[in-house]
């Protein structure tokens, strides 16, 4: 695969492919500028999209659009530049409901990114739902996002947090699973892609055992949602936490889908303007789903420049992003595997895993070897992948992590394996 | 690019990174600290036995990058022998350096010179700094004998 799979066809006209074809990389490269950028005289090969991705030329376009040419706020005022902001916004969220399955749109609240969407359920459904002595359950290969708020609740009302461990292989091991997910359990938590191991969970499977026991099930997809159809009614997840900039969006952007009835029954966390119906001096009545949730100015121009993100995958279709993932992921599993010094986090099968590989080195340590990459041009992030315990679990205090997308190429994945070579001679090892 | 890239690894800064000095463990110190770099997850040690008023033995146990094993080496190189006030005042020209600020242009820095290529990558600072910030912190906390509350650099 070192070339030729990806290629263009010729006679294809520039622009998207049409849903349900390949994807080709090189060509919807040419619709984000940033990756025309030299990096210390080198040409960019961005693998870092597990952190954030890069944005196409008609977000970047919708954005100076909007503040050009719409700006206004939303949901106030009677004049035409109120109106058209409002729909703008209000076009975004219907946009969001369709893309994770065709949800109500009242069920879409627009956040600043998935952790608040995460701490808005911790802080309402959590603090006035869990009691002291019910059981959490969350699983060892969280993001401190889909962690922190379930310590902490747990702390404040006095609930036992227990987790769903991982196998030598990076899978959750369920072989326990009926003791953890136990009747006294009120919420399971997961992530649906781990950011560290690629590790995609059988998220519906975790989700019909905790409504089992009467439980409800809040699902991380800030690593699923913009790499693989996800489909939040199917799957039966009661909340779904994601953001818009690691799928194209801008950031500052994030989304929690609820299921309504939960949404209804929940008193908001941030109160003020907007969230409102009816104000007295001495009494509120909350606005309507999903505004209840939105106090204040929200961030209008950023959700309005998601919509020609979620156009862009839409018209390359989420199955064409996850195959092309899946040859990307098994073409740097393989190569990456050539190294004998190189160790490889996760399950090596790619239909269990997503495009986020993290490795270590023997004898380079992760930041010297991320400094090194970086020399080269090639970004990619060292560290712990803000998930400690995962880390210390692991054995190790911060891996490399190389993550694709819809504009990486094989032969970018052949920079990486030869830089990484690369490396070993600079720092003498070889 | 990469003639920045090797003003960061300096041959003497691999030299240390490899085999660092201080490398053992020394008993009943009178100083010791424990410095983190959280997000780096890099641990350093640094445990000090005194005769009179000078370093007599340095451990510096640290696992970590390339830039934070040197100079941590480097730190238990430079001041066995130095008394804690002496230790602080060097302290100083190390965060000097590595922020690019003026330093007595006569001072002989040995191998601590070649930490000034650093100052070009601002994100590497906190690890060139971990040894020496424990260290410190150790000192002023005056709790000699134990260990005090761990040093973050973040």
């Amino acid at each position: 695969m070192k070339s030729g799979r990806m290629t263009t066809e010729p006679g294809e006209a520039i622009g998207l492919p049409a849903t349900g074809k390949a994807i080709d990389p090189v060509r919807i490269r040419k619709d984000f500028p940033l990756l025309k950028r030299r990096i210390n005289g080198q040409k960019l090969v961005y693998l870092d999209n597990a952190a954030t991705t890069q944005k196409p030329e008609t977000v970047l376009d919708a954005l100076d659009a909007y503040y050009s040419q719409t700006n206004a706020n939303v949901h106030r005022g009677l004049h035409t530049l109120a109106e058209e902001a409002t729909s703008a916004y209000e076009a975004t969220r219907d946009k969001v409901a369709s893309f994770i399955g065709g949800v109500k749109r009242e069920e879409i609240i627009f956040t600043r990114n998935a952790t608040e969407s995460i701490n808005i359920v911790a802080s309402s459904w959590g603090t006035e739902n869990i009691k002291s002595g019910d059981r959490i359950v969350i699983t060892q290969m969280e993001h401190h996002a889909n962690l922190i708020p379930w310590i902490m609740l747990a702390k404040k009302n006095g609930a036992d947090l227990q987790y769903i461990p991982i196998d030598a292989n990076g899978y959750l091991d369920l072989s326990h699973i009926n003791d953890i997910i136990n009747p006294r359990t009120k919420l399971v938590a997961l992530t649906h892609m781990s950011n560290v191991l690629g590790t995609i969970n059988p998220v519906e499977e975790i989700i019909s055992l905790a409504h089992k026991v009467g439980a409800i099930a809040l699902v991380d997809g800030a690593q699923s949602v913009p790499h693989m159809p996800v489909n939040a009614r199917a799957m039966n997840a009661d909340f779904l936490a994601f953001s818009a900039h690691k799928m194209l969006g801008p950031t500052g952007i994030g989304i929690l889908y609820g299921k309504e009835e939960l949404l209804r029954g929940m008193t908001p966390v941030t109160f003020g303007g907007e969230m409102i119906s009816l104000v007295t001096f001495n009494d509120v009545t909350w606005a309507e789903l999903p505004w209840k949730f939105e106090a204040g100015t929200p961030n209008i121009a950023d959700a309005v420049a998601f919509s020609p993100a979620l156009d862009y995958l839409s018209q390359i279709g989420m199955d064409a992003v996850r195959q092309h993932e899946k040859e990307l992921t098994g073409y740097a599993l393989d190569r990456l595997s050539e190294i004998d010094s190189l160790k490889i986090y996760g399950p090596r099968n790619i239909e269990h895993r997503g495009g986020a590989v993290s490795f270590t080195d023997s004898d380079i340590h992760p930041h010297d070897l991320a400094q090194f990459l970086d020399s080269r041009g090639i970004a990619l992030r060292a560290g712990h992948h803000c998930a400690q315990p995962l880390a210390r679990l692991l054995g190790v205090s911060s891996t490399a992590r190389a993550s694709f997308y819809i504009y990486n190429t094989s032969d970018e994945i052949d920079m990486l394996h030869d830089a990484l070579k690369e490396a070993r001679r600079y720092f003498k090892y070889e | 690019m990469s003639d920045q890239l090797s003003d960061l690894y300096r041959d003497i800064i691999m030299e240390h990174y490899r085999f660092p000095r201080g490398h053992h463990h020394v008993d009943h110190p009178d100083i010791s600290n424990q410095g983190k770099n959280p997000v780096c997850g890099d641990e350093i040690e640094i445990k000090l036995k005194m005769t009179g008023e000078k370093v007599e033995n340095i451990s510096v146990n640290c696992v970590g990058c390339a830039i934070s094993v040197a100079s941590g080496s480097m730190l238990a190189e430079i001041i066995e022998g130095k008394t804690l006030p002496e230790i602080k005042e060097i302290a100083e020209i190390v965060k000097k350096l590595l922020k690019g600020e003026d330093i007595d242009e006569n001072l002989d820095l040995g191998d601590l010179e070649a930490l000034r290529g650093v100052k070009k990558f601002p994100l590497r600072v906190k690890c060139a700094l971990l040894s020496w910030t424990t260290l410190v912190d150790a000192i002023n906390a005056g709790k000699f004998g134990k260990s005090i509350q761990t040093t973050s650099t973040e």
